[in-house]
C-alpha cells in the first residue's frame, strides 16, 4: 500500500480533499499527494471509509489539480525525528529543518502526538522557578513541571515577557544553564520570530534552543501540527535526556483559529464563536505534556503566549485554556500605556501550583503570606482608586491617602522593572515589605504578627 | 465476528448484525473497546474508549455481549482508576508513564488475599435476597467492606465459605435460584454503570455534611445525600474548595471524579490524601477515598463514562450502608464529551452546541444521589457534589443553568472574591441552599438552638452592607452615617474573620460546627456591642479603631478546633473592651439622656 499511488481524489476544498476507491486506509495515517508541478505536499487521514477517505492537506489545496495529482498513503502516524542534534536547530511548522542543514539524523521517530500520561506516573511540580521578574516570582510563582501561559493583547510585549523568562529562569541555587528551550511560533510575524532568534543569540542560548517556525504567512493546516512537533522533540529532550525544558509557544490564538477554519471545512458543529466542541480537548492534549515524571530527571514547563481577541479574557480560547493550564499571566494595556513593564496585571493572575512550591524550605517563610497581603491590599488600593476618580482624591480620609500611595508604589516599583533587571526572590520579598510598610499593620491580616515583627518597617 | 467501515473521529460504524444498544465492542487488531450507541440495519455505530488512530476499515468487530460495568468488590480504596475503572497504578507499573492503547487490566486485583469474614446470620438453607450481606471484608483500618449479594440474585443460600483468606474470584457460597440454577458468589460482583443500583426507599435527609468550611456549613449547608453544584469561572478556585470537601467532611468514603481536569491536580491529590489524617477517625484519608481519573488529555469518550463509573461505585459502597460523597470535577467536561459526540452524530444542536437531553441526562445523573435504605434494611447515603466550569463564568451557559434547576445547594463561586484572594471565593448573595430549615434542626439538637437565628442575623448584615457599598461606590464613605459605617465595619469583619478561609493555613483549614457557631456569635456579639455605643452617640470612627477589631480578624487561625477553651475566653472579654466606650457615652442619668439623644 506504502507505494502505490493513487489518482482518485474526487474533490478538494480549502485544504480537504477526498479520495475515493481508496479501500482500508488507517485513521490518522500519514499521505504524500504530488502535484503535477511534481511538489510534494503532506497530510494525514481525517476520516476513513472503503468508499471515501477525507485528507487533510498541511500546505493546503491551492493549485490543486484533481486529475493530476497523486497519492500515497505511508500507514503510519505523523512522526518526528528525535536527537540530540535538534539543539541549535530551525525546522518548519511541520519538523523539517529550515535552516539551511542537512536534516536530523535518527533512527528514532516518535508520533507527534505523543500518548497520554498516566496520572499516576505523574510527579507533582514542587520546584520554584525563579524569573527574576517580580509580579511572576513573588505573586504567581513558577514552579518547574507548570504550565503557565501569558494572556496578552495585540501591541501587548509579551513576547519581551516571554523573552526575559526564558533569558533569566532558574531554580535557586542552580545555574540557568540546566535548562534548554524548545520554542514554537505559529502564525508569528517574521518580525517575532526574529526578535526572538536574537534573544536567544544575544544571551548565548541559541545552541541550546529548538525552533518550530511556522510564521504568519506560512499554511494555516501546518500550524495544528507545529505544538505537536515541538512538544515531541520538548519531551525527547525531557523525558529521554534528562533535560529542563523550557517550552514557548506564541501564538495559541493562531493555533485555536487555525482548528476553527479546519472544523469548519468538516462540517463539525459548532460550539462558541465557530470553535468546534473538542476545542477544549484538543489544547489539553496539547497543554497537559508539560509535567514531571516520577523517577526521571527531566522536566517540561510550558509558556504558552495567547493573544486574547479584543483583550476578552472570556473568549473560547483564554477561557479554556484558563481552565487547562495551571494560573496565568494576565498582560493589562492600562498598565502598558503607563509606562509599566511588565504590564502585569496581576489581580486576575494566577498560579495554581504556587502554594507547594514556595515558603519555607523553598523560598522564605513569610513569602505566601506576603503574597496574599499583597492582593489584598492591592485589591483594597484599587477600590479607593476607583473612589477617588468619582469623589476626588481631597475628599478621601488620610488612611484612604495611604492606600492610594500604596497602589502607586506598588506598580512603579514593585510591578515595574527593567528587561535586563534580574531580582532574586529575596529582593522581591524585602521590596514587598518595604511597601506593605506604608500601610498601617493592623490593616495586615494576611501576614502574621510575627512576620510583622521582624519585617515590618513603618510606625502605625 | 464484525467488521470495521468507517472511523470518523472516536466514532465508528460496524458491520455488527445483532448487537445490542450499549454493548461493549472490542475492534480491530489493537482490541480497541468501546460501545454501541445505536444501530440501522446490520451497521451500528460505536463509541470507543480510546485514540483510534491507526484502525483500518476492514479489520475485525466483535460484541462482548455486556453493558459497560464496574466491578465492585475488596480493593477499590485508596485507589486511582481511568474512566473505564481501569487501575492506573497497576497500568503505570505494567505499561510505563503513559497510557498504551488495548491494554486490558482488571479492575480488582486478582491475586490480593482478603480475610473473608461470613456474617453470623447466614446459614445453609436460608433465603437469600440482592443486596443482603453474605460477610465482612476488613480492607482498610477505618473501613469494613461489607460482602454483597449482586442485586438481582435471590434464592436458597447453598453454601458459604468459613472464615478464611480468599481473593476476589473464589466461590465463597453457592445460591439456588427460583428457576433451579445455580448461582456461584465471589468477594465481587459486577454492575452495568448507566443502571442505578436498586435500594429499598428513599429516606429523609436529616444530618448535615460537615465539611469544615464556614461558607458552606454555617451559610449554605449540604445535606447527607444532597446534591450540590460550585459553578465557577477558571482561577475562582472549585478544585481547591471540592479538595477541601473531599478532605474534611465527614462523610465514610469519598469518591473524587476528575472528569477531563488537569493531571497534575490528581497527583496533588495522591500525594497529599495519604499524608493527612481524617479529623474524624484519625486514620490516613486515603483509606477512605478512591480517585477516578479522566484527565482533560485522556480519550473523550471515557470521559463521560466516568461519571457514571464514579456514581456506581458510590452506590456500591451507600448499599453497604456508608455515608458517601462524590465529588465530580467538572460536569461541564462531562456535557461537553456529550456534545462533541452528538455533533459527530450529527444531532441537531440546541443551545451552544449541545443536544437537545443535556437537561433529562443531567437530571438523571443528579438523582442518582440520595439516602434511602439498602436493600439490606440498612441506610446510606449518596452526597453529590458537581462542578460547573461556565464559559467565561456566564452562569446562564445551559450546563450551569440546567443544573441549577436540579441541585438544592449552590455554592456560586465569585471571580471578584478570587481576584482579591478572598477564598473561599463563595458568593454570599449569589448562593442558595434549600436544606436550611433541616440543618437548623440538627444544629439546634447538636450545637444551640440559636444557630438558625445567627445564622440570618449574618446574613442580613452582609445584604445590609452590600446595599452601602453600592452607596460608597459612588458618594464614599464620609457620606454615610454613623451607623452604617459600622453595619459596613461590622460586615467585613464577618467577611475577614469568618467566611474568609485558608486551606493552606493548618488551623484554619478545618473549623469543627462548635468552632463556626462560636466565631459567628462572637463577631455578631461584636456588632451588636457597637450598634448600641453608636445609638448612644458613639462616632463609628472611634469603634473602628478599636484594637479588638484586628485581633478578632486573627481568632480563626489562633485557635484549633479542639482548643475552643481559649477562643471562649477572648469572646467573654468582648464586653469588656467596649466598657471604656461604654462608660464614656453612657449619660450619667441614663433614662433622660437616652431620650435627648434620640431624634
Amino acid at each position: 500500500m506504502k507505494n502505490i499511488e493513487f489518482r482518485t481524489a474526487a474533490s478538494a476544498q480549502g485544504g480537504l480533499v477526498v479520495m475515493a476507491g481508496v479501500p482500508g486506509v488507517a485513521a490518522g495515517s500519514r499521505v504524500q499527494l504530488r502535484d503535477h508541478a511534481g511538489r510534494v505536499r503532506s497530510g494525514l487521514v481525517i476520516r476513513s471509509a472503503n468508499d471515501a477517505v477525507l485528507v487533510e492537506v498541511f500546505e493546503g489545496t491551492d493549485a490543486l489539480d484533481l486529475e493530476r495529482t497523486w497519492v500515497r498513503f505511508l500507514e503510519e502516524p505523523y512522526k518526528l525525528p528525535v536527537s540530540r542534534d535538534m539543539l541549535g536547530r530551525v525546522f518548519n511548522g511541520s519538523g523539517r529543518p529550515c535552516d539551511g542543514r542537512p536534516p536530523v539524523i535518527s533512527a528514532d521517530r516518535r508520533d507527534i502526538n505523543g500518548e497520554p500520561l498516566n496520572p499516576a506516573a505523574r510527579a507533582y511540580p514542587r520546584e520554584f522557578i525563579q524569573t527574576g521578574i517580580s509580579a511572576i516570582d513573588g505573586m504567581n510563582s513558577l514552579t518547574r513541571g507548570q504550565k503557565l501561559p501569558i494572556f496578552s493583547g495585540g501591541g501587548l510585549p509579551h513576547n519581551r515577557v516571554a523573552a526575559q523568562i526564558v533569558r533569566q529562569a532558574k531554580l535557586l541555587g542552580e545555574e540557568a544553564a540546566e535548562f534548554v528551550v524548545v520554542f514554537a511560533a505559529f502564525g508569528a510575524s517574521h518580525a517575532d520570530a526574529r526578535f526572538f532568534q536574537e534573544s536567544f543569540e544575544e544571551s548565548g542560548v541559541l545552541n541550546k534552543v529548538v525552533m518550530f517556525l511556522n510564521l504568519a504567512d506560512e499554511p494555516v493546516i501546518e500550524r495544528l501540527l507545529t505544538p505537536r512537533a515541538a512538544l515531541t522533540a520538548a519531551e525527547y529532550l525531557a523525558f529521554d535526556l534528562d533535560y529542563h525544558v523550557l517550552v514557548v509557544m506564541t501564538d495559541m490564538t493562531a493555533y485555536a483559529e487555525a482548528l476553527r477554519e479546519v472544523a469548519v471545512l468538516r462540517g463539525d458543529v459548532p460550539a462558541r464563536k465557530g470553535y468546534p466542541g473538542y476545542l477544549y480537548s484538543d489544547l489539553a492534549e496539547i497543554y497537559e505534556r508539560a509535567g514531571r515524571i516520577k523517577n526521571r530527571r527531566g522536566s517540561i514547563t510550558m509558556i504558552p503566549v495567547l493573544s486574547m481577541p479584543s483583550d476578552d479574557i472570556t473568549h473560547p480560547i483564554p477561557d479554556l485554556t484558563g481552565y487547562i493550564t495551571e494560573g496565568q499571566i494576565v498582560l493589562g494595556r492600562e498598565l502598558s500605556n503607563q509606562g509599566v513593564y511588565p504590564p502585569v496585571t496581576v489581580l486576575p493572575s494566577l498560579s495554581r501550583l504556587m502554594k507547594d512550591g514556595i515558603g519555607k524550605n523553598f523560598t522564605r517563610e513569610d513569602h505566601p503570606h506576603v503574597a496574599s497581603q499583597l492582593f489584598a491590599s492591592y485589591a483594597k488600593a484599587l477600590e479607593v482608586r476607583g473612589l477617588a476618580a468619582i469623589i476626588g482624591a481631597e475628599e478621601l480620609s488620610d488612611a484612604d491617602r495611604r492606600t492610594l500611595a500604596f497602589a502607586d508604589a506598588f506598580e512603579r516599583r514593585f510591578i515595574n522593572q527593567g528587561e535586563d533587571e534580574d531580582r532574586s526572590i529575596h529582593e522581591t520579598l524585602n521590596l514587598a515589605w518595604d511597601l506593605l510598610s506604608m500601610l498601617p499593620p493592623e490593616s495586615l491580616i494576611r501576614v502574621s504578627e510575627e512576620e510583622l515583627a521582624k519585617y515590618h518597617k513603618g510606625t502605625t | 465476528m464484525g467488521k470495521i467501515l468507517e472511523i470518523n473521529g472516536p466514532l465508528v460504524k460496524l458491520d455488527l448484525p445483532q448487537t445490542v444498544l450499549g454493548e461493549q465492542v472490542r475492534v480491530g487488531r489493537l482490541g480497541l473497546v468501546g460501545e454501541v450507541i445505536s444501530r440501522d440495519g446490520n451497521t451500528a455505530l460505536a463509541q470507543l474508549y480510546e485514540d483510534t488512530a491507526g484502525l483500518c476499515p476492514g479489520e475485525e468487530a466483535e460484541g462482548l455481549g455486556w453493558p459497560l460495568s464496574v466491578e465492585l468488590g475488596p480493593g477499590l480504596l485508596g485507589g486511582i482508576f481511568d474512566g473505564v475503572q481501569r487501575p492506573l497504578q497497576a497500568m503505570w507499573e505494567q505499561s510505563g508513564d503513559r497510557i498504551a492503547r488495548g491494554v486490558a487490566v482488571a479492575s480488582l486485583p486478582r491475586g490480593r488475599r482478603w480475610h473473608f469474614a461470613p456474617d453470623p446470620r447466614c446459614h445453609a438453607g436460608m433465603p437469600l435476597v440482592g443486596g443482603e450481606v453474605l460477610g465482612t471484608v476488613q480492607e482498610t483500618e477505618s473501613i469494613q467492606h461489607r460482602i454483597l449479594v449482586p442485586p438481582r440474585v435471590q434464592g436458597e443460600l447453598l453454601e458459604l465459605a468459613p472464615e478464611g483468606e480468599h481473593t476476589v474470584e473464589d466461590v465463597i457460597g453457592r445460591v439456588r435460584l427460583a428457576d433451579g440454577r445455580i448461582e456461584k458468589l465471589h468477594l465481587f460482583h459486577r454492575w452495568p454503570v448507566r443502571t442505578p443500583r436498586p435500594f429499598r426507599q428513599r429516606d429523609h435527609a436529616v444530618a448535615p455534611l460537615i465539611t469544615g468550611q464556614r461558607i458552606l456549613d454555617t451559610f449554605y449547608p449540604l445535606l447527607k445525600g444532597g446534591k450540590a453544584a460550585i459553578p465557577g469561572p477558571f482561577g475562582a478556585g472549585k478544585t481547591m474548595l471540592q479538595h477541601q470537601v473531599a478532605r474534611w467532611c465527614n462523610a465514610q468514603i469519598v469518591i473524587y471524579v476528575g472528569c477531563g481536569e488537569r493531571g497534575n491536580e490528581l497527583t496533588d491529590v495522591l500525594e497529599s490524601m495519604p499524608t493527612l489524617t481524617d479529623p474524624h477517625t484519625g486514620r490516613p484519608l486515603m483509606e477512605r477515598t478512591l480517585l477516578v481519573a479522566n484527565t482533560s488529555n485522556m480519550p473523550v469518550v471515557a470521559r463521560e463514562a466516568s461519571i457514571y463509573v464514579g456514581i456506581t461505585l458510590a452506590e456500591y459502597f451507600r448499599d453497604q450502608g456508608y455515608d458517601v460523597v462524590m465529588v465530580a470535577d467538572s460536569t461541564s467536561r462531562w456535557a461537553e464529551a456529550l456534545r462533541e459526540v452528538a455533533g459527530r452524530l450529527g444531532q441537531m444542536p440546541v443551545e451552544e452546541g449541545y443536544p437537545a437531553y443535556l437537561g433529562s441526562r443531567l437530571a438523571a445523573f443528579y438523582e442518582r444521589a440520595g439516602r434511602v435504605e439498602t436493600l439490606a434494611g440498612d441506610h446510606g447515603s449518596v452526597t453529590l457534589i458537581g462542578a460547573v466550569s461556565p464559559p467565561g463564568g456566564d452562569f446562564s451557559e445551559p450546563v450551569t443553568s440546567h443544573t441549577k434547576e436540579i441541585i438544592q445547594t449552590f455554592w456560586a463561586l465569585s471571580k471578584e472574591l478570587a481576584d482579591a484572594r478572598h477564598y473561599p471565593a463563595v458568593d454570599w448573595l449569589e448562593s442558595f441552599s434549600g436544606y436550611v430549615s433541616s440543618a437548623a434542626k440538627w444544629w439546634a439538637d447538636n450545637i444551640d438552638p440559636g444557630w438558625e437565628a445567627s445564622r440570618a442575623a449574618a446574613l442580613d448584615l452582609l445584604a445590609a452592607s452590600e446595599e452601602l457599598q453600592r452607596i460608597v461606590n459612588l458618594v464614599g464613605v464620609e457620606a454615610l452615617s454613623s451607623e452604617q459605617r459600622w453595619t459596613l465595619e461590622a460586615a467585613s469583619l464577618i467577611k475577614e474573620g469568618l467566611l474568609q478561609q485558608a486551606a493552606t493555613d493548618e488551623i484554619d483549614s478545618f473549623a469543627s460546627p462548635e468552632k463556626q457557631f462560636a466565631l459567628l456569635t462572637a463577631l455578631l456579639d461584636i456588632y451588636r456591642q457597637g450598634m448600641k455605643l453608636v445609638k448612644l452617640g458613639a462616632p463609628a470612627r472611634r469603634l473602628i479603631q478599636m484594637p479588638l477589631l484586628a485581633q478578632a480578624r486573627r481568632w480563626k487561625s489562633q485557635h484549633n478546633s479542639d482548643d475552643l477553651e481559649a477562643l471562649k475566653v477572648k469572646i467573654a472579654a468582648i464586653p469588656a473592651a467596649f466598657e471604656p466606650l461604654l462608660l464614656e457615652y453612657t449619660p450619667a442619668a441614663p433614662s433622660s439622656a437616652v431620650e435627648a439623644i434620640q431624634p
